[in-house]
């Protein structure tokens, strides 16, 4: 698992947030578009790209894009 | 290794019963800005929604029962067991299937029992009624009613994902009939995911089980279902494709050679990813989810008795169901169809007032 593919992955669930201000530093809990749906958006897409089911927990206990991609990766390794 | 396969079993007919009235959605604070609703409205699927308080889940499968036995011809004597899957039964004791067995006017030589399930539950009852029947051997108990619905939920805030309606399976004893082939899980780990903390014995009914909270900035109570979306939704979308996998593998079928795919109407979202992993055709994915929410246990069959009518009245369907929810649990199975009847959908009036008193009152002593 690459941290910039990642990324690119993560800034696909947005529809109105411009994909370069999405960086590993990002806070993503900060995102005006940031909401319960591009939560679940985001669940599938971890679980279709990686194999990876992440839970409420998982993405409660993480600030920023850097930190959730160490939770999908840690999982995906597993 | 849940599977199991029952033979000589023959589903002969489904019926729904749905309250009359509508949900107004605009009643809920969280609607009262239109953005709001249809958002709900895109991201869940739910269009319409039926809910009456004054039914009981009851109330709902009398009629639609009533109206399945006429369709089939079946004298109500050769009916010998109902099960009752519910998550809003009438009383907390006794059970409602026993209710059931004399609104029906059923036999006293009846096998009936409740059984506590949600969105699995469908699946769940058809295997306890099927085994049933099946050990029968054709000599006794050769037709059962399997019922599955919920409907009153207790607390006006509940969901409006939730829909309420309560469905009709009839099976019978049929020597010719295909076999039936099921794949169960259950996970108590997840029991917090989708919960209604108070009403049960860990945390009674107290005063406080009424009180308004606010619990992620939506007014609900302690009676109230409660439930944490996002791991509901990653458990569906990782949970029932891998049983409608394993089930075909087990049996040695590919999944993909059935006619329909019916899945419990979670929402729309999650169950259009579930399909898109399975990589199944639209046109055999029915859905039910937009005309009356997420029906629980009774999904299955009601995506079954209102979208697929004329396509299995007709001709020979095999058919996929997955439930798939509260537990966590979940269950696939897979049968097929020939001749059966389906009758038309029942629409249920409000209780009047006289009707919603005939029931038990404590009879308390006089002061």
């Amino acid at each position: 698992m690459e941290l910039n593919e990642f990324i690119e992955k993560f800034a696909e669930q947005f529809d109105e947030t411009d994909p370069s201000l999405i960086t590993p530093d990002t806070n993503f809990w900060e995102l005006p578009e940031w909401s319960s749906v591009i939560a679940l958006s985001l669940v599938s897409m971890c679980d279709e790209e990686y194999d990876v089911t992440i839970k409420s927990a998982d993405v409660k206990n993480v600030k920023t894009v850097r930190d959730l991609f160490e939770v999908v990766k840690a999982k995906a390794d597993k | 290794m849940a599977f199991i396969e029952i033979n000589k079993i023959r589903i002969a007919g489904f019926s729904a019963g749905v309250p009359k009235k509508y949900l107004d959605f605009r009643n809920f604070d969280k609607f009262k800005d239109e953005a709001d609703l249809q958002l709900f409205k895109e991201t869940t699927g739910v269009n319409e929604n039926r809910r009456d308080n004054s039914l009981c889940t009851s109330d709902l499968a009398v009629p639609a029962a009533e109206k399945l036995i006429a369709d089939l011809n079946w004298d109500k004597k050769s009916i010998e067991a109902i099960i009752f899957v519910t998550q809003t039964p009438d009383y907390v004791l006794p059970a409602t299937s026993c209710i059931l067995q004399d609104r029906l006017g059923l036999s006293k030589e009846c096998y009936a029992t409740d059984i506590s399930l949600g969105c699995s539950g469908w699946v769940y009852g058809l295997s306890s009624a099927a085994s049933l029947v099946a050990a029968g051997h054709g000599g006794s108990l050769r037709r059962a009613l399997l019922i599955a619905g919920d409907s009153k939920m207790l607390d006006p805030e509940v969901s409006p994902l939730f829909g309420t309606a309560c469905t009709v399976t009839a099976l019978e004893y049929d020597e010719a009939a295909t076999p039936l082939q099921f794949h169960f899980g259950t996970d108590g780990s997840g029991y917090d995911a989708i919960i209604s903390p108070d009403g049960g014995n860990r945390n009674g009914v107290s005063k406080e089980s009424v009180d308004t909270v606010m619990v992620q900035g939506q007014k609900t109570t302690r009676l109230n279902i409660y439930m944490n979306g996002m791991d509901v939704f990653a458990f569906g979308i990782s949970t029932a494709p891998k049983s409608v996998k394993k089930l075909g593998e087990h049996f040695g079928f590919n999944y993909l050679d059935h006619d329909y795919f019916v899945f419990h109407q979670a929402n729309l979202k999650m169950n259009e990813q579930i399909a898109k992993k399975l990589k199944l055709p639209n046109d055999k994915v029915p859905y039910s989810i937009q005309d009356f929410a997420n029906t629980t246990s009774a999904s299955i069959p009601l995506t079954i008795a209102t979208q697929l009518k004329d396509e299995l009245t007709q001709k020979p369907a095999r058919l996929l169901c997955c439930g798939f929810g509260v537990g966590l649990s979940w269950g696939t199975v897979s049968f097929q169809t020939d001749g059966i009847v389906i009758s038309d959908l029942v629409e249920v009036d409000s209780l009047t007032e006289e009707e919603q008193n005939q029931w038990f009152k404590l009879p308390i002593d006089p002061a």
